[in-house]
């Protein structure tokens, strides 16, 4: 146990020098892009005395250097700053978002992992049926389908036609819990439709793979039916790869759904990253891809952990 | 639609004057007395009714809006400020000018936070974007004011730097918000006005909830008990959000499918015809675009009819090259200035007369300068080429376009919103040294007239002088303007209006404060 606990510990320093280089690659990018806030801003209405006078506001007339070295020292003491743009603190500008991230993730991870594995479970038992063929041919289809397609598709039927769900996710922080969770089907189904096939893929693939092996064999012989071997027997050494994989996808759920916001009006992290990069407001940039990061970094480490905690041969090494 | 509906309709967005309507209804065999009511019918809906919550979507906005007028920048945030502030004069919804804060200070005008306007809060608003640490976008605009004092508590005391007519069409902009000041500084940021709402919430980028400000100082407006306006930045979702009544209205209809929006029962498509317009602007200070004749063979050399058809899908009207819309008070009729055609041999024959057998440009564009853009010019190359003339479309990026590309290339693809005054639009983008002179064009004749008309009086004299100048730009400034476009907007039919202003989209930004359920 005490070697899965130095992991941690390794792999969360490890973590934090990843943090401070990607904070470094986002600062560098965004330096690399033309323009700055103050003429995204401007737009079209910026004249060069208006543009250096929002300059010095905002203090954007500093060498990049400087600006980034204050920065640091500021998330060091724990304080994000304020957007460039509005002058919020990052903190409640990227939290109240955040929170919606997580919440659509979590309901969609909710009924896809769940689901993915079932499925891929129940193809690896009936492999080469009708049954299997179909379900492979339904998630391939929808997973290859660009999200915004299978978006407006759910649109079309669930909304337009048969007006069971809202077509647009218009949440906020005083709905009830049930309320809230209606108002993100759409999006959550979406996502799930998205994410399905390659969680099931790789449950029926690993399942299958260790179905050749001789342990598997000697379960068949003795005469245990098929769907005992296959969950009792297959399934415990088959979770790792599993894991994996849905780690991946739960880190995709949380980083990656920026277009099913957009399509649905959802007021998550991904519109706020979109917005904020487009206007070079660097501290909230900054903040959001730190968040990105570091969900990826935290899950990949809950991966390994349970990865580990799954597989006896890795928890007790010679 | 039948003929008459179809004239009701013209009428009810101003694309043709009541007498107009009277003389082409009449073709249709109405009678004079049927006529007038019908014109009646369309000028006025029922009488407003009070109540509900007003939902609108818009194409605009991002988490990165702020509430200080000095840098609205979009139509959502320019929307919001116009359902929370007055500005000292207004312009009607039939584009005159009616004066609002200026003029309505007795019974006293009330801020949302209980604070009473006086003419110190007018200071300070207007000096929010004066001055050499003024941000704001509509430091040009305020340019002309040589001083600006309080005189007692309720006059304010304008001095201008030059005489100028249109000063009060000017202060209507809607950056010109007039907000409570906190020592002597004006309170941009927190979204305090005299309008007839209150902000309730506002979530930068996904939505701002309005409550009706019940100590609100204007008659017969601000129906509506609360209002929530919504960011919807994707056209496929706003249009769904309206049809599945999630929201009351929405602005920016994809003009694609504006024709099958329009088929829903309980949709109406509303549109109205502004000053907002398109424009290929030449660096008139650089080779090739410094010959008038090379920039008189472009002009000649475009099809507006086609463009008009195939980007605009009909949502507009033909532009003359000049900026001047069929809106302004002194747009110069066909009579007064023909419209420019298609016309090859005439392209061909500027050509010849700059000395050129044939030409070859770069014309950059990219859909941030309008919808379309691209396309637009892809458009004007096949049309050019057959007068002989080589357009070559630069794709540029959308991102920071009117920073890079935007008064920098010799020749790019450029959005105006336009201006309500004539005076006011020649200004901006046309008088020498100006600094969105984005032709870099200079013309004496034209920079005089602008100056004298500026303080004329006489109504026929200074029609004359705008009309020369629009005559002047037209050719031989150095902009193309293909075509003016709507604002097409999607209302559930249950939502009331008046005529709906043609200034800014969203009935001149003042949708929420206008309209009402019926």
């Amino acid at each position: 146990m005490t070697k899965i606990l130095t992991m941690v510990a390794q792999r969360l320093a490890l973590g934090l020098l990843t943090l401070f280089v990607v904070s470094l690659i986002i600062f560098l990018g965004i330096e690399l892009l033309p323009g700055d806030l103050t003429e995204a801003v401007l737009g079209q209405s910026a004249t060069p005395e208006t543009v250096a006078a929002f300059r010095r506001e905002l203090g954007l007339d500093l060498p990049p250097h400087t600006r980034y070295i204050e920065w640091l020292g500021g998330v060091l003491q724990g304080d994000f700053g304020k957007s460039l743009a509005n002058e919020r603190e990052i903190s409640e500008l990227i939290g109240v978002r955040f929170a919606n991230t997580l919440f659509l993730a979590a309901i969609a991870a909710v009924i896809s992992v769940p689901l993915a594995v079932t499925l891929g479970v129940l193809a690896a038992l009936y492999r080469n049926s009708f049954f299997d063929r179909s379900i492979n041919v339904v998630t391939l289809s929808s997973i290859s389908f660009p999200e915004f397609f299978v978006a407006y598709i759910l649109i079309l039927f669930l909304a337009v036609n048969a007006n069971i769900f809202p077509s647009i996710s218009n949440v906020s922080a005083d709905l009830a819990l049930w309320e809230r969770v209606y108002r993100v089907m759409l999006p959550a189904l979406t996502l799930t439709l998205v994410v399905v096939a390659h969680m099931m893929r790789m449950t029926r693939a690993s399942i299958i793979n260790l179905l050749a092996s001789p342990y598997i064999e000697m379960a068949n012989l003795k005469g245990l039916s098929r769907s005992r071997i296959i969950v009792h027997h297959a399934l415990p050494n088959a979770l790792a790869p599993i894991i994996n994989v849905i780690v991946i996808n739960l880190a995709y759920l949380v980083v990656g759904v920026v277009i099913v916001e957009v399509v649905f009006v959802y007021p998550g992290l991904g519109q706020l990253f979109v917005d904020s990069v487009i206007k070079r407001d660097v501290p909230v940039v900054q903040a959001s891809c730190l968040i990105f990061a570091a969900t990826y970094i935290l899950l990949n480490l809950t991966a390994d952990v349970l990865s580990i905690l799954s597989n006896p041969r890795l928890l007790h090494p010679k | 639609m039948t003929e008459w509906e179809h004239y009701c309709k013209l009428l009810e967005c101003g694309k043709i004057s009541r007498r107009e309507f009277m003389s082409r209804t009449a073709a249709l065999g109405l009678t004079t007395a049927l006529a007038t009511s019908l014109a009646a019918k369309a000028a006025t809906a029922a009488t407003p009714k009070k109540g509900g919550t007003l939902r609108l979507g818009i194409g605009h906005g991002s988490t990165t809006d702020t509430l200080d007028p000095a840098t609205y920048e979009n139509l959502y945030i320019q929307s919001l400020g116009g359902a929370v502030h007055n500005k000292l004069t207004e312009v009607g919804n039939s584009g005159d000018l009616v004066p609002e804060l200026a003029e309505s200070w007795e019974p006293s005008v009330e801020f949302h936070n209980g604070k009473t306007l006086d003419a110190d809060d007018v200071v300070a608003s207007i000096n929010h974007h004066r001055g050499e640490d003024s941000k704001s976008a509509a430091k040009p605009i305020v340019d002309p004011i040589a001083d600006i004092k309080a005189d007692g508590k309720d006059t304010v005391v304008f001095t201008m730097k030059t005489g100028n007519a249109d000063f009060p069409f000017i202060i209507s902009d809607y950056h010109l918000s007039i907000m409570p000041s906190k020592d002597g500084k004006a309170d941009a940021t927190s979204g305090i006005g005299t309008s007839g709402y209150t902000i309730e919430s506002f979530e930068p980028g996904v939505r701002t909830k309005l409550k009706r400000f019940p100590n609100y100082w204007k008659e017969g407006r601000a129906h509506f008990d609360a209002a929530e306006m919504l960011v919807i930045v994707d056209v496929a979702a706003r249009t769904n959000a309206l049809t599945t009544g999630e929201i009351d209205a929405m602005d920016r209809v994809d003009l694609k499918t504006a024709h099958l929006l329009a088929r829903n029962k309980n949709v109406k498509i509303v549109e109205t015809s502004g000053t907002a317009h398109y424009t290929f602007a030449m660096r008139t200070d650089t080779a090739p675009f410094d010959n008038n004749d090379v920039r008189l063979a472009l002009k000649y050399a475009l099809d507006r009819e086609a463009l008009l058809k195939s980007i605009l899908r009909g949502h507009g009207v033909i532009g003359n090259d000049h900026p001047i819309g069929l809106s302004n008070r002194y747009h110069a009729s066909a009579s007064d200035l023909p419209q420019r055609k298609y016309d090859v041999d005439k392209a061909k024959f500027h050509l010849k007369k700059a000395g050129l057998s044939n030409l070859k440009v770069d014309l950059s564009a990219a859909d941030a300068a309008f919808a379309g853009a691209v396309d637009a010019a892809v458009l004007y190359k096949e049309h050019a080429a057959k007068a002989g003339i080589e357009i070559n479309v630069v794709r540029e990026p959308n991102d920071g376009y009117w920073s890079n590309v935007w008064l920098k290339k010799p020749w790019c693809a450029v959005y105006w919103g336009g201006r309500p005054t004539e005076d006011w639009m020649f200004s901006t983008a046309y008088a020498a040294g100006a600094p969105w002179n984005d032709s870099f064009w200079e013309h004496e004749r034209f920079n005089k007239l602008l100056i004298e008309a500026r303080a004329e009086l006489d109504e026929a004299k200074r029609r004359a002088m705008y009309v020369e100048m629009q005559t002047i730009v037209s050719n031989e400034g150095g902009v193309v303007v293909p075509m003016f476009n709507n604002y097409v907007m999607g209302l559930s039919k249950k939502v009331q209006h008046e005529k709906m202003g043609s200034n800014w989209s969203l009935d001149g930004f003042r949708a929420v404060e206008r309209w009402w359920f019926g």
